[in-house]
């Protein structure tokens, strides 16, 4: 039994090191077009912005300047984008932004690239 | 000696033309992107200046002075910003919290108010210089916490009525006598609040909430009943949207007995039946709602969109309760402000950097000017209506 739990915790792990591996690749937003990623910075500053503030300093929801998401991994904050935290106001975006564009912004927001 | 002559006459006419004008047709355009507004004008559709040095202006108001001259600009920085609109200057400025979400005037215009996020209360100003009368801290959970301030409204009688996101519950801060402000408070109103507003009669205070279903009423006139949930079955058992931007309840959309809002994660807008506080009908709208505003004269409408779908207006006729016209202005479509008597509307469409204006009669473009992410629009008429 307790080897079957340890097996399956390892292939969790794996998973979590492919995905890192792959999403590695993708920090550069090399996925995403150029127009598309002006697009985006848009919807990061104008539509998140206007309930975490156009620069990120908190409103309704928390800041995200980077000294705020310090301690929370790039997957942490990629998969609040896309599933939204149910019970808050903060909605999943999984209809208009893709994992690798919530990658993207993970990114962003983690950098400081908000302004 | 004639030089110096000159020179006054010089300086009388300017003087006299700075200000030979009325301030009746102005407003003020906020530029959310430059941390500037626009002074603007309704008689020709133009734009008569700009101000600038307001800090971030995401979610900023407006309310004015009874005179119309000074507009109160709300940052969303904790910035409260006077501005004297004839001169296109500002007069007064303070930063006065970390955090902050809109403001109000008091009836008499002397006092400012100022709701904030963080830390969660409410400031009041005096009018004219700015410096602070009252600082209340919006305190629950024995005094442990801090909640979110939203919905702040002038009341009659020196009263300002607001609304705890975190807490649930509902104040009225009585300023009538400024050493010693009164407050009180009614809880248990419902989970979120998320905006509200005050009938234009100053009656009723009505919140909407986030967090569960329907709306929170407090009668002004009778605060002993207490507050009264109303519409509490809208949206039972259906699936709720994700909300990419919160309603406004602003500018109570009236037409006769009927009260029209945004349904909250849904593509609809609720029709109100005022004398018994029961819904009167759901009207399917193209997306989800976040400004329903009715013409001054309650004959239309008028519905803007959250994300995904915010480039879109509707028009609701208020007899048939059907939607007569839809308009695509361009992307970003965030706020539409009628003028006094509802022959123009004014509509900011922030990705296109543009303010256009429509005849709400035939829907044609009027006209439109550059903005830089233009978002709210604020004319004078405001200074004369409770709420606003
Ligand atoms: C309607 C309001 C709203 C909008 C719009 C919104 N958020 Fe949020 N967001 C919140 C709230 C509220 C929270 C806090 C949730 C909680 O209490 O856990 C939050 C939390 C977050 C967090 C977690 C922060 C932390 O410290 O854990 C991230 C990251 C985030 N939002 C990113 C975004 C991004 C990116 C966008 C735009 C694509 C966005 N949000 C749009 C309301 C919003």
């Amino acid at each position: 039994m307790t080897a079957l739990i340890w097996s399956a915790l390892y292939r969790i792990e794996l998973v979590f090191m492919v995905s890192f591996i792959l999403s590695a690749s993708v920090y550069a937003g090399g996925a995403i077009t150029a127009g598309r990623q002006q697009e985006l910075r848009n919807l990061l500053i104008q539509d998140c912005g206007s309930c975490h503030g156009l620069k990120m300093k908190g409103g309704l929801g928390p800041a995200l300047l980077p000294s705020a998401l310090r301690n929370k991994p790039a997957e942490m904050i990629k998969a609040t984008i896309l599933d939204g935290r149910p019970g808050t106001a903060m909605p999943a975006w999984r209809n208009l932004i893709s994992p690798t564009e919530a990658q993207w912004l993970a990114s962003l927001l983690l950098q400081g690239e908000t302004q | 000696m004639n030089g110096l002559r000159y020179c006054f006459l010089a300086l009388f006419l300017f003087q006299v033309t700075a200000h030979s004008r009325g301030t009746g047709d102005m407003g003020v355009l906020i530029e959310r992107g430059s941390g500037s507004v626009q002074i603007i004008e309704t008689s020709g559709n133009t734009s008569l200046g700009r101000v600038e040095g307001l800090g971030d202006l995401s979610h900023a108001s407006v309310v004015y002075s009874r005179d119309e001259r000074f507009a109160y600009v709300f940052g969303r920085d904790g910035g409260l910003t006077k501005v004297d609109i004839l001169n296109a200057e500002i007069t007064a400025r303070t930063l006065q919290s970390g955090n902050s979400i809109g403001g109000a005037i008091s009836q008499d215009g002397r006092l400012v108010a100022v709701s904030n996020y963080k830390p969660g209360g409410v400031k009041v100003f005096n009018a004219d210089t700015l410096e602070l009368v009252a600082d209340v801290p919006a305190s629950f959970n024995g005094g442990d916490l801090r909640s979110k301030v939203i919905g702040l409204v002038d009341a009659p009688d020196q009263k300002f009525v607001f609304a705890l996101w975190d807490a649930g519950e509902i104040w009225v801060l009585d300023m009538a006598d400024w050493a010693q402000p009164k407050i009180e408070k009614y809880r248990n109103i419902g989970r979120n609040p998320y905006d509200a507003l005050i009938t234009p009669d100053g009656r009723y205070y009505i919140a909407g909430l986030f967090g569960e279903d329907g709306m929170a009423l407090l009668d002004l006139w009778n605060p002993s009943a207490g507050v009264k949930r109303i519409l509490p079955d809208y949206g039972k058992g259906e699936q709720k949207l994700p909300v990419y931007k919160m309603p406004h309840l602003e500018g109570w959309a009236v037409a006769g007995d009927l009260a029209f809002v945004p349904a909250v994660g849904h593509h609809e807008v609720l029709v109100i039946n005022m004398r018994t506080w029961q819904e009167a009908g759901r009207i399917k709208v193209h997306g989800q709602p976040i400004f329903v505003m009715a013409r001054p004269d309650g004959r239309q409408v008028w519905v803007n969109f959250a994300l995904p779908d915010n480039d879109t207006i509707q028009i609701i006729d208020t007899q048939s309760l059907s939607i007569v016209k839809q308009l695509k202005p361009g992307k970003g479509v965030l706020h539409m402000e009628f003028e006094p008597r509802g022959e123009e509307v004014w509509l900011s469409v922030r990705d296109e950097d543009r303010v256009e204006v429509y005849d709400t009669q035939t829907f044609k473009r009027k006209a439109f000017m550059p903005a830089t992410k233009p978002s709210g629009i604020f004319f004078t008429a405001r200074a004369h209506r409770i709420g606003l």
